[in-house]
This record gives structure tokens, sequence and C-alpha cells, in this order.
């Protein structure tokens, strides 16, 4: 079977026609596979969805009970049949319950990684490379400009901060699913041990990360009255909250940004960052290399981000290299304004 | 060097002063000699290097990295530097070298031949980490830029032992990099520096624009007025040391010793014994010559014998801040302009003019001199007065800008220096420069003073500015919105421009909430740091003015 019958792009996304079903959709389908409870990927109401428990929980946290007419659980590493084609989901390790989706039928395997990042996270499983014909892979962070550092070394920049400025709130900004909670467990393996505070858009899902039995040392929610006596501590929220009228009672703050984005210094000046914390739920340029040659694959499909430098790359390796030019997948790591946990809308301003 | 890269790093995106101040003081109370020296040498200029040109870095990157990526890269991040720094590859193995230190990039550099210099740079680069890449790339291509001003970087070293800026400006020039004995006195391991700078720096005492209502309070018997000169603020001091060598310094009104561009007038005034507060001219045959004459010496990189007779410099004497040895700055003005008088004329040196009073007893009068300063007694050099100034006689000498003591009253208000903030490429003939400005002032924001953009400019430039002008836009863009390039401006690090307009009105269009008439740029001031620019008060200010006169008028 040539992958282009396996899979092939619809305006919906990429889709499977012979198991009759599409993976990470952005258009209402039938029938939909999603890799990871990013806003982006997993969308409200499809028909049935097939995805992790953790993803399917995280779903229903942002969007209701009834987020799509049928569920169900896709244990990691079990083989799933729909329609004669085989569907497997293994860790993606880009945030808890996110997966990669291997789909196989007539001797072809594609695997959609969905996002996927190489480097240590305690707060998820770690990606796991299987061998395939066709990767199909993201890239976000598709330059060999973005390499990036030891996360540590980033973690080490906040605490110092920290140290050195104790009468001064530090702001961090994080996206409420997957980076703010990888944030507070690396500073716990810093060795630090005052509780994390967080905004009022990262509390569903953090305590779904606790419930999950993922140490994150004492969160404590910001309430409006304790604002002007954080100095000194570290308090996350949701990028578009730095530039909020919120932001501005705290003492004297430092507004932290953290994201692959900020290894160019043009992108966290435009942001008005002071602490721009390289720390990327994403692969970064070796990552992707690394990968694409782990998995073997003699052909690699290129969803979305920067394409032409990772499609120019594959080439000069000697590999079938396409782009797709995916539209509708945002980018997490940037979280503008709007970008906000969906599911926080309706909490009170905190 | 990855360390001194952190700093700088950390520094770039810092807004607030005391915030790098406590920064600084931290890496200089934390890195040891020599490596605190130099970085204190690169942060107050001491430190110039142009080892490498952008070629090398361009063919070093070309060795390593595959062309197309390379573009794409560029393309994406906008900056040589910072694209080769992120790009270049690690080595294939671990390298047991240490990681190169500031101070052996700085020793290094100084003895090294150009034909070694690519290998070595390479071999660093291999060793750093990505902003440690970037630092080094910037400092040896000339290119560093450090949010710091030489003054802020002083006072936190001054902070380790408790001490004020102005002890180490007492000092500072008798010191060299890496400044090991200042470090030990500073931190009570050490004496004094026996060489005790017998011509030091002292901060400059600065004015405020004068508005319409403030002559409603102040009164005309307490002010002494005198002509403001369209040159170049400057403090001459001459004075001579312990072991008898007479040093001779010429700064710029930040502090900055400029001596080097004016040789003739440091020889001309050697010896005074004094420390004078003036302006600096180019004055031929008893005229004062235009602003524009003055910066063809400014521009100079190497001052020759032709142009020194070509644009011949004097100072106009405003002020007389010391006279042997003795402070003369906690003195009224009135005695200091006694004392000032007295002493041009008896040192009776050509290139030390006394700047003039102008006399007068009203407002009204003072405001008819200012109108027409030819028959007010500028006689021929009327042209190159650029309004008056106004001091209060019992005013001590004061650093910074105090209330109520000095105001300057330009001669035509519709005037503000302003800070370059984005560029946008012209059109027709001009379409391959960046021709297009856009220029904001100083005002109070949530996060410090910040600069809000004012307006928009096209022309007003020589054909030769203009190249100057485009130059430090490329070189100084910090970021890229499709044809608009936004420059780099800081409170110490950006070009200022002065703007001439023909009116200004409210507007509810722009960010600032005024807008200007027909702004032009009508004087380039490569000498004075963004900080001094005007602020958002003198156009508010101005716009009361203009209302005020329409309502008389109508
Ligand atoms: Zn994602
Ligand atoms: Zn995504």
């Amino acid at each position: 079977m040539r992958p282009t019958d396996l899979l092939c792009i619809t305006p919906a996304g990429l889709h499977c026609p012979q198991g009759d079903f599409h993976i990470d959709p952005v258009r209402p389908v039938p029938r939909a596979l999603i890799t990871h409870g990013h806003s982006d990927h997993a969308r409200a109401g499809h028909g049935a969805v097939l995805a992790t428990e953790e993803t399917l929980a995280i779903m229903a946290l942002r969007y209701g009970e009834g987020f799509a007419g049928a569920t169900q659980t896709a244990p990691l590493g079990r083989p799933i049949t729909l329609g004669g084609v085989t569907v497997a989901f293994r860790p993606a390790g880009h945030v808890l319950g996110s997966a990669q989706i291997a789909v196989e039928a007539g001797g072809c395997r594609i695997v959609a990684s969905g996002d996927y990042k190489r480097s240590a996270d305690p707060t998820c499983r770690p990606f796991e490379p299987v061998p395939c014909d066709v990767f199909i892979t993201e890239a976000t962070f598709g330059l060999p400009v973005f390499r990036h550092p030891d996360v540590r070394g980033e973690i080490g920049k906040l605490l110092a901060s920290v140290r050195l400025f104790p009468d001064r709130a530090h702001l961090v900004g994080a996206y409420a699913l997957g980076k703010a909670q990888r944030l507070i467990a690396l500073v716990r393996e810093a060795g630090y041990e005052e509780p994390v505070y967080i905004h009022g858009a990262l509390e569903k899902l953090t305590d779904y990360y606790l419930s999950r039995r993922i140490r994150l040392g004492e969160i404590r929610k910001v309430s409006a009255a304790q604002r002007s006596e954080l100095a000194g501590a570290i308090v996350l929220c949701p990028p578009s909250s730095l530039q909020d009228v919120w932001s501005r009672r705290f003492p004297d703050p430092v507004t932290a940004f953290a994201s692959g984005w900020m290894r160019v210094r043009a992108r966290a000046r435009q942001k008005g960052v002071e602490l721009p914390l390289v720390v990327s739920d994403h692969s970064d340029w070796d990552d992707l290399c690394r990968t694409i040659t782990e998995v073997g694959a003699s052909e690699v499909w290129v969803t979305h981000g920067q394409e032409d430098a990772l499609v120019h790359w594959c080439r000069l390796q000697g590999l079938r290299a396409k782009p797709l030019h995916m539209i509708g997948y945002g980018d997490d790591e940037e979280a503008a304004a709007g970008d906000v946990d969906p599911g926080a809308a309706g909490a009170p301003p905190a | 060097m990855n360390r001194f890269a952190a700093l700088l790093d950390r520094l770039a995106y810092e807004p607030r002063r005391n915030a790098k101040l406590r920064l600084l003081a931290d890496f200089f109370r934390t890195s040891p000699d020599p490596e605190r020296g130099y970085a204190l040498a690169a942060m107050t200029g001491s430190l110039a290097f142009s080892a490498a040109k952008p070629g090398l870095i361009r063919a070093l990157i070309a060795e390593r990295t595959d062309p197309v990526l390379f573009g794409l890269s560029y393309d994406h991040v906008g900056d040589l530097s910072e694209t080769a720094a992120l790009m270049w590859p690690a080595p294939p193995q671990a390298l047991d070298d240490p990681t190169p230190s500031l101070s052996e990039v700085v020793e290094t550099l100084a003895s090294l031949g150009r034909a070694d210099l690519p290998k070595r740079l390479a071999n660093w680069l291999d060793l750093l980490d990505e902003t440690g890449r970037w630092a080094l790339l910037k400092l040896i291509t000339g290119g560093l830029r450090i949010g710091v001003s030489a003054r802020l970087a002083k006072t936190a070293v001054a902070s380790l032992g408790g001490m004020d800026a102005d002890e180490i400006e007492h000092v500072w020039h008798g010191l060299e990099p890496p400044y090991v004995p200042l470090f030990a006195w500073v931190e009570g391991r050490g004496p004094r520096p026996s060489a005790i700078d017998p011509a030091p720096f002292r901060p400059v005492m600065l004015a405020h624009a004068v508005e319409n209502r403030d002559f409603e309070t102040l009164d005309p018997a307490r002010f002494s007025a005198e002509w403001k000169w369209d040159g170049i603020r400057v403090q001459v001091v001459s004075a001579t040391d312990e072991e008898g060598h007479v040093r001779t310094r010429l700064y710029s009104r930040t502090g900055e010793e400029i001596s080097k561009s004016f040789p003739d007038l440091c020889e001309a005034l050697s010896g005074i014994e004094a420390a004078v507060d003036g302006e600096l001219l180019v004055v031929k045959d008893g005229r004062v010559q235009s602003f524009n004459l003055l910066q063809q010496r400014l521009n100079r990189a190497n001052v020759t014998a032709k142009t020194i007779l070509e644009f011949p410099v004097a100072v106009r004497a405003y002020d007389l801040l010391t006279e042997n040895g003795e402070d003369l700055r906690p003195l009224p003005f009135a005695e200091r302009r006694a004392r000032l008088e007295r002493f041009v004329a008896r040192i009776d040196r050509e290139r030390l003019e006394l700047s003039p009073v102008v006399p007068f007893a009203t407002w009204e009068e003072l405001a008819a001199a200012r109108a027409a300063p030819f028959e007010a007694g500028a006689s021929l050099d009327a042209d190159a007065v650029e309004g008056v100034m106004l001091k209060r006689r019992d005013s001590a000498y004061l650093p910074g800008r105090p209330k109520g003591l000095w105001y300057k009253w330009k001669r035509d208000p519709h005037r503000v220096d302003a800070v370059l903030m984005y560029a946008q490429r012209g059109h027709g003939k001009r379409s391959s420069f960046y021709s297009d400005y856009t220029f904001g002032v100083w005002r109070a924001g949530p996060a410090g003073a910040e600069l809000v953009p004012v307006g928009k400019a096209y022309f007003g430039f020589t054909d030769e500015e203009l190249v100057r002008i485009d130059r430090f836009v490329r070189k100084h863009t910090i970021n890229r919105f499709g044809p608009v390039r936004e420059v780099v401006h800081e409170p110490h690090a950006g070009l200022v421009v002065e703007v001439a307009f023909e009116g200004l009105a409210r507007s509810t269009r722009h960010k600032s909430g005024v807008a200007m008439r027909f702004p032009r740029i009508s004087r380039l001031r490569w000498d004075k740091p963004p900080v001094e620019a005007d602020r958002m008060e003198t156009l508010e200010a101005l716009l009361r003015d203009e209302r005020t006169e329409a309502a008389r008028g109508a």
C-alpha cells in the first residue's frame, strides 16, 4: 500500500480512508484519534474520540464531559484495529498523556508524532522511537538556530534571579497544559522548596496533574489579597497575563517567559520579557534530526512550523520529504493572548 | 566569558536602573580578578576591538553549515553574530580545554597575529555556550552594546565598599584595565590607588526647559542670563598631579573623555589648573561657525593637521568648577561667575573665551534679547545662539537637573531632542536607504521611563547624514517588521535626533496624544545619550503654551 493511500490530507486534517478516522482534526469529524490535549490538536465536537486516558480527561476538563459523542481509551502500546487498519498509541514525551499514533496496513507503517520532545520531563512518559516507513513530524523549531539548552541551566537562571531579587515577585508566563507543571517539577528538582503560586487559569490542569500523583510540592493559588505580599515568590501564569493589569499588582515584578522562542533575542525583546527562559516542550533542531534518523523512515512529512529547513535537511540525507502545509495547528510555545485554556474562561479572575 | 555573557544578556532585558545596579554589583562581588576588571573595562568603553570583520564570521560559519540552512536561519534571526552563535555546531568530541575567560580573550587578542585569529576564534567558539559565543562575536567585531552607562558600572563597583561613584571618578583616570588595585581598595584590602587623577570629571549641572507659566512666578531679579550656544557642552580640566605632570582632559557632558578628538584644544588649555564648564564651538577669525562644521570634527576617526587647521575649536566658558584645587561648586552662581571672569582674564588663552551675560531687568527685555540676539550683544555670532540660559544667582553647582535653579529658554521652541525608534526604507532613489524615521520622547511608564513615538520624519538631513543614519540603522536593528526595522533605543544606547516642527496639536490617533506639524530632522546628536532626550512633559507644556497663545490671539 502506498503511504498516501493509507493517510491523506483533507481540509479537516490527516485522514485514513480505510480506517475511516482522522488524526487531530481541526473540524468536527465522525471519528477522531487525538495525540494530546493542547487545544489545537484536541477540539470538541467530534462524533467519537480515541485517545489516551489522560488526554480524554484533559479534554473533559477543558470542554466539559460532553465534548464528544463517545470516547474510547487507547492504552499505550496496545494495538487496536479499525476497519483493517492497526493503530497503536506510543508515548511522545510532550505533555501528560501525549502520544504518537502509529497507523499500519498493507505492510506500510506511518507514525504521526503529534508534538514531541526528547529532553527530560518529570511530568510525562518519555518519547519512544517507533520504526516506520513514513514519519510525520512538526517543525516548530525546525531551524538549526534552535538548540534548546539544558533545562537545568535555565531553571538555575530563574532561581538565581529569585535569590538576587528577594523583594521582587517572579512572574513566569507558561502554557497552562504541560509547560506550567513541568516548570514546577523542574524547580523542585533543583531543590526549591518554597510554595509555588499559580494563576487561576492554571488551577484545573495543575490539580489534574496532582491527581495523577505527579509530585509538584506545595502549590498555592494567587488570590487578589495576597498579590502585594508575594515579594520573592515564583508565580506561574498564562503568558497573556504578563502584560495584563493582573501582573501590575505584584511587588516590582520580574517578568519571565518559558518558551523555545526565547532563544532568539529579537523575539524575546518583542515580548517585553525581562527574564527569557529557553524551556520548550517541542524538539529542537538537533532532536528533530536525531529522531528522524532513529525511526529509520525513508520518507518524512512535515506538518507545520519551519518546514522548508527540515525538508531541505531530509533531502540532504537522501530521504524523501515533503511539507504538508497544514493549517490550524497553532503554536503552544507562542501562546499569544487569547490562547488561554478555554476551560478557564469562566473562572473568576484570580 | 560565559558568566560575563550571561550578565550582558540579563542586562539587555532589564529596564530598571536599580535592578541593573544589583546585577552588576552581584557580578563584581562574585567574579575574580582580573575577569571583573576586564568586564568593567568593557562597560566603561576602555576596551575597544575591531579584531574581526563580519566577513570572518561568515567564512567560519560557512565552513561548518549548509548554505541553505544558514540563509534560512539568518533570515529568521536577523543578526549575523547571533545566527552564527546559535548555529555553531558542537565539536565532534568534547574538548578538554577550559572555557575561555574574558581575560584570556582580551589578553590573547592583544598579542595575536591576524593570521592566527580564525583558528583561535573557532576554538573559543567550540568551547563557549550560545550566549558566550554571541558575546564573544559581538565583542571582537566591535558591536557589543551594553545597556549600562560607564557611570552606572562605576556606581556598582563603588557599592562593593559602600562608596560613592564620585570617589571612583577621582582615581579613575590613573587606572587601567583590569583595575586590580581599584577593586582591592574598594573592598578594603588595599590602599587608595596612588595615581590620583588630578583632572577628574565632575558631573554636570543641567537645566529645565522653561514654560510660559514659569514667568508668572519667577523673579527676574534673582536670575542671571547668558547665551545658550549651539555647540557641544563640555568640561575642560587641567591640573598637575603629585609627580608634577600636567593632565589636561576634555569631557563630554556625560563624562566621556573626548580629549583624543581635540588634541589641539587640550594643548592650548594645558596648565590652566581649573575645571571649566563651557560650550565647544568652531571659532574661525573670531566668529562662531555653524554646528555642522563642529560635526565635521567630531566624526573623524583620526585627527589630522588639516582638520585642526580647517576647523579650529575653542571653548566659551559658562562656569568655573575648580580653580587651583579649590572646589568652587558650593559657591553661589554669582560668585562663581565673578571668579570665572577674573580667571579667564588672568590666564588669557586664545581658545578660552568668556561666554557673555545678557543684561535684562524684566522678562519682556529678555524675551526681546532672545528674539534678536544680534542687537542684544551677540552681534556676528547671533546665528550660533540657540536661546538663553537662566541661572539663579544663588545656585550652587549641583549634579543632575535640580528643580527651580537653571532654565533653558530656546529661541525656537519647536525643536525637541527625540530618540530614533524605527526606520523604514524610502521611495524612489532612496529606496535602498532607511530614510523614514519614527522617533520618540520619554515618558513615565509602569516600569520606569519609556519612549513613546511622537512623529515621523523623512527629510531635513543631508545625503551624507542619510548614509550614516542608514548604517546606524542596519548595525543596531533589534527587530524587523516587514520593511520596518526597530533600532536600539535605550537610555544609553541609541541615536538622538533634533526634530524641528511647525506646530503641535492634540491627537487621539497617536499613542502619545500629540501630533507634530511638518516634523523634520534638523540635526543628528551623535554626542547625546538617549537618556538626555526630551520628555513628553516638554511637549505637553508646549501644547499648553500654544493654546494660551492661540486664545490670546483670538
Ligand atoms: Zn502540543
Ligand atoms: Zn501543536
